[in-house]
């Protein structure tokens, strides 16, 4: 009884012996960017309750103003103008980093930065002129989801400026070790995640928030 | 200075918090004052509270887990204690009191109990199963674990300073909002989940990419031992479901701190819009729950019935059908809502199909079973009283998933005997199962089987005692969370439950004297081969304790029940002939960034709940400092050498062939 169990624990009940090998772990630098992919995925999913809670709000305005007359697409134009094009030159610092090119990369994160902080400003100078004219978040349901979904939006840029400043100087101290290559991988990752969800936002809070 | 904290924050008219607190801290102090003056203070820091080392991890998890169980258990029978008494009285816990004790209760036990436990199981055995050193980010998950600790402070804290919600384990506003609940207890709650969901979705991450990026060689996905699946998928469901709850409490705080819409009465708010989003984390959560406990049971069953699990693939499938149709019935939660007849009618199938998958299960472990040399150690008991105790608490989730039936059931103490049937027969029993099976794992010794067996009856015994009168007092009409009451009828009923819950008590007694006996005389529980179970899988292939590099050669795995196939195929031979060539090992050095990370979210958090605002800032500023200071050092590594490897290594195998060679004999 105890052998026959045995021979057929040993055996591949399954037949999945022929099936695709596995070679063992993954190098590190596939594993930090893996993992940093999956944080961004749950990034995402936390966005898209701020999505969610926009679009039943939507509507609830109180008696307050509506996206269409709040928003000023022009302006909010411009503002993804300068989030795009920060994710160009923050593709440059990646192929810098990968060139081990200091002089570069250094250019091109100082550029990064100054496309975001551009960005940063001007959605602060509409969030300011927002609550100047009675539009503030605790106007309306609305405004509440508004200012916290395109707020939340902005956090991430700032916290991402103040990882891209850490990131120069580590670079600057240390060069390109393979840990601070690593890094790099994963700013670059999140700074284009952020362009991502800024065009969703841009689609669903602005064009489709002015349709409203 | 101190924002909203004064003096009168502290309750010194309310005897019970403040006895309990005076002999908790008494408690930790004189533990401190013991390792400090015993000179333990070193190893404590360098070994266990800066370590990076999983296994060690997953043990922290696993204490904090256990001190938690305590503190919600206390909960427990003082509500059960006010029910069997407040008959046409007040009982002795005043309704403020009283409406605390549930939430924490709750909040306890699924937060810093449940949670803890399995992520804890999940650290300690997925490495070593899959045959690999560490986790994928080992001092990230330090991180986790500590900030976890600083939810369960911060719930504690709430104790001495303040108080905590009154509004149950998940705040419905409206009663959540600044109007109806002005003090600091929702904020407690609000930030103590916010800062324990950062580490519970930091363990996420790690364990999803630790299972899909660093298995061993040869370990394809189907030679995976089932707990690996369920582990998987219920961290896969970590990482999909705890931003949701993270941006579902974000915008309760922006009503509460700064006068935001989402849920309130007015400017259109929507408080439905939180009991979708809070369940649409909530009933994944069950699942992040139950799923590893599935994997215990299958590990368990499968080895203490000596043979291989049943309908392996199946239970495969089974898990993942779950773990994607777990975001699908959400809406079961409130039934009442009013959504109307269709809306209710596809979430309630949904969770009818639900307990297919589930089925699928049950019948795959007793298939197991059947025909197996059962040996009825104290895991297998508890797998034995899960599958009963599950198949009750399904069979009456079933029930109240059918829209008519739940408008009659729902928010009565029927539901909360159906989820304590689930909760306690699935998850904690699992989690006993675990902590009894991998103890030896972890620690060298077996835990005492007579106490273990005794624990068990009176755990199973005491639960049905304590919960099939909810059922029924369910039926008779009783609502949960009753403060006092006057119907003569539920009388007899809640006075059982509470002689179950004192039987339960006296298992928590029996669990305690069990880890006591057992370390008294863990030279007689010694194991020494590394395999007291004669396992099947590779967490039984190393050393117990596991030394600190796991595997001193990465295992080559060639089929499912690597261990097992192992020890009774052709690498027989080869341990005993062989001697492997030994390699330096590089590990990852171990660091203080959880610990001093976890400081400055408590004092952050501390400061959030009482609007000390420069505190706040302080704790911002130092918890980017500590990255920073992490992100700069230059030596994260450190090399054991060939030779150490090799002397660790090579006692094992001595103990090993000791083994083989006794089995042979016989």
């Amino acid at each position: 009884m105890a052998d026959q169990t045995m021979a057929y624990a040993d055996g591949d009940p399954h037949h999945v012996r022929g099936a695709l090998e596995h070679s063992g772990p993954a190098s590190k630098r596939i594993v930090t960017g893996y993992g940093f992919w999956i944080f961004i995925l749950s990034d995402m999913v936390m966005f898209s309750a701020f999505f969610a809670t926009y679009a039943v709000l939507l509507g609830q305005t109180a008696g307050g103003p509506r996206g269409g007359q709040l928003f000023d697409l022009p302006n909010v134009a411009i503002e993804t103008g300068f989030l795009l094009a920060s994710s160009f030159t923050c593709g440059l610092a990646t192929i810098a980093a990968d060139a081990r090119n200091k002089f570069w990369f250094q250019i091109a994160m100082t550029v990064t930065c100054l496309l975001g902080l551009a960005f940063l400003t001007i959605e602060g100078r509409e969030f300011a002129s927002l609550v100047a004219r009675g539009a503030g978040p605790t106007r309306s349901a609305f405004l509440s989801a508004f200012f916290t979904l395109v707020g939340c939006h902005g956090l991430h840029v700032s916290g991402g400026i103040l990882w891209l400043l850490t990131m120069m100087a580590q670079v600057f101290a240390k060069g390109f070790r393979a840990d601070i290559q690593r890094r790099i991988l994963c700013f670059a990752l999140f700074w284009h995640a952020l362009d991502i969800i800024w065009i969703a936002v841009f689609t669903v809070v602005y064009l489709l928030g002015s349709a409203a | 200075m101190l924002g909203k904290l004064n003096w009168s924050a502290i309750p010194i008219d309310q005897p019970i918090p403040m006895i309990t607190s005076a002999v908790v801290a008494l408690a930790i102090l004189g533990i401190l004052a013991w390792v400090v003056v015993k000179g333990h203070m070193p190893y404590l820091w360098e070994e266990w509270i800066t370590s990076v080392d999983h296994k060690r991890i997953g043990v922290m998890y696993i204490l904090l887990a256990a001190v938690m169980l305590l503190r919600g258990f206390a909960d427990a029978i003082m509500m059960r204690g006010q029910q069997a008494v407040a008959f046409h009285s007040q009982g002795y816990l005043p309704p403020e009191h009283f409406n605390q004790i549930f939430s924490a209760h709750g909040t306890i036990m699924i937060f810093f109990v449940a949670m803890p436990f399995v992520i804890g199981l999940m650290n300690l055995v997925v490495p070593l199963q899959l045959g690999v050193r560490d986790v994928a980010f080992p001092t990230l998950n330090s991180v986790g674990f500590w900030l976890t600790a600083t939810g369960a402070l911060l719930v504690n804290i709430s104790l001495v300073i303040g108080e905590f919600a009154r509004t149950g384990w998940l705040p419905y506003p409206p009663l959540s909002e600044l109007t109806y609940s002005p003090g600091v207890g929702v904020d407690y709650y609000l930030w103590s989940l916010e800062i324990s969901g950062v580490g519970t979705l930091v363990a996420g991450i790690n364990l999803v990419t630790t299972v899909l990026k660093l298995r061993t060689r040869g370990m394809t996905l189907l030679r995976m031992p089932m707990f690996c699946w369920t582990t998987l998928a219920s961290n896969l469901l970590i990482v999909a479901a705890f931003p949701i709850l993270t941006a579902t409490l974000a915008m309760l705080i922006l009503d509460r701190y700064f006068g935001f819409h989402f849920f309130t009465n007015e400017a259109g708010g929507n408080m439905m819009m939180f009991m979708n989003l809070i369940w649409a984390w909530g009933h994944p959560e069950v699942y992040i729950l139950i799923l590893p406990a599935f994997g215990v049971f299958s590990e368990v069953v499968s080895t203490f019935s000596g043979k291989p699990l049943f309908g392996y693939r199946s239970m495969v499938l089974a898990t993942m059908a779950i773990c994607v149709i777990s975001f699908m019935v959400w809406l079961h939660h409130f039934f009442t809502m009013g959504a109307g007849p269709d809306v209710n009618a596809i979430f309630g199938i949904a969770s009818m199909i639900i307990a297919v998958p589930t089925g699928v299960k049950i019948y795959n472990w007793l298939f197991t079973m059947y025909g197996g040399r059962v040996r009825f150690a104290t895991p297998m008991l508890w797998s034995i009283g899960f599958m009963v105790t599950f198949i009750i608490g399904g069979l009456t989730g079933v029930l109240v998933a059918v829209p008519p039936a739940d408008f009659l059931l729902h928010n009565s103490l029927f539901l909360v005997a159906h989820f304590h049937n689930v909760i306690i027969g699935g998850v904690l029993f699992g989690a006993f199962a675990g902590y009894t099976y991998w103890f030896p794992k972890a620690f060298g010794f077996r835990l005492h089987e007579g106490f273990g067996k005794a624990a068990f009856w009176f755990w199973l015994i005491g639960f049905y005692v304590a919960f099939m009168p909810l059922y029924a007092v369910g039926m008779l009409g009783m609502t949960r969370r009753m403060q006092h009451y006057d119907v003569p009828e539920w009388r007899p009923w809640l006075m059982l439950a509470a002689f179950g819950a004192v039987l339960i008590l006296i298992g928590i007694v029996f669990q305690i004297l069990q880890l006591v006996v057992s370390i008294r005389h863990r030279d007689e529980l010694c194991d020494r081969t590394g395999d007291p179970w004669h396992g099947r899988s590779l967490e039984w292939a190393t050393a117990s304790p596991p030394p600190v590099f796991n595997f001193a050669i990465p295992p080559d795995v060639r089929g499912e029940g690597a261990y097992w196939a192992m020890k009774t195929h052709a690498q027989r031979q080869d341990l005993e002939k062989h001697e492997p060539e030994y390699e330096d090992i590089e590990m990852p050095r171990n660091s203080p960034t959880g610990f001093v990370c976890a400081f400055f979210a408590t004092v952050m958090g501390f400061a959030l709940i009482w609007h000390i605002w420069w505190m706040v800032a302080a704790g911002l500023v130092g918890a980017f400092a500590t990255f920073v200071a992490f992100a700069w050092r230059d030596h994260d590594e450190y090399v054991i050498p060939a030779a150490e490897v090799a002397r660790i290594d090579r006692a094992n195998l001595a103990e090993r062939r000791a083994l083989l060679g006794a089995a042979g004999s016989s």
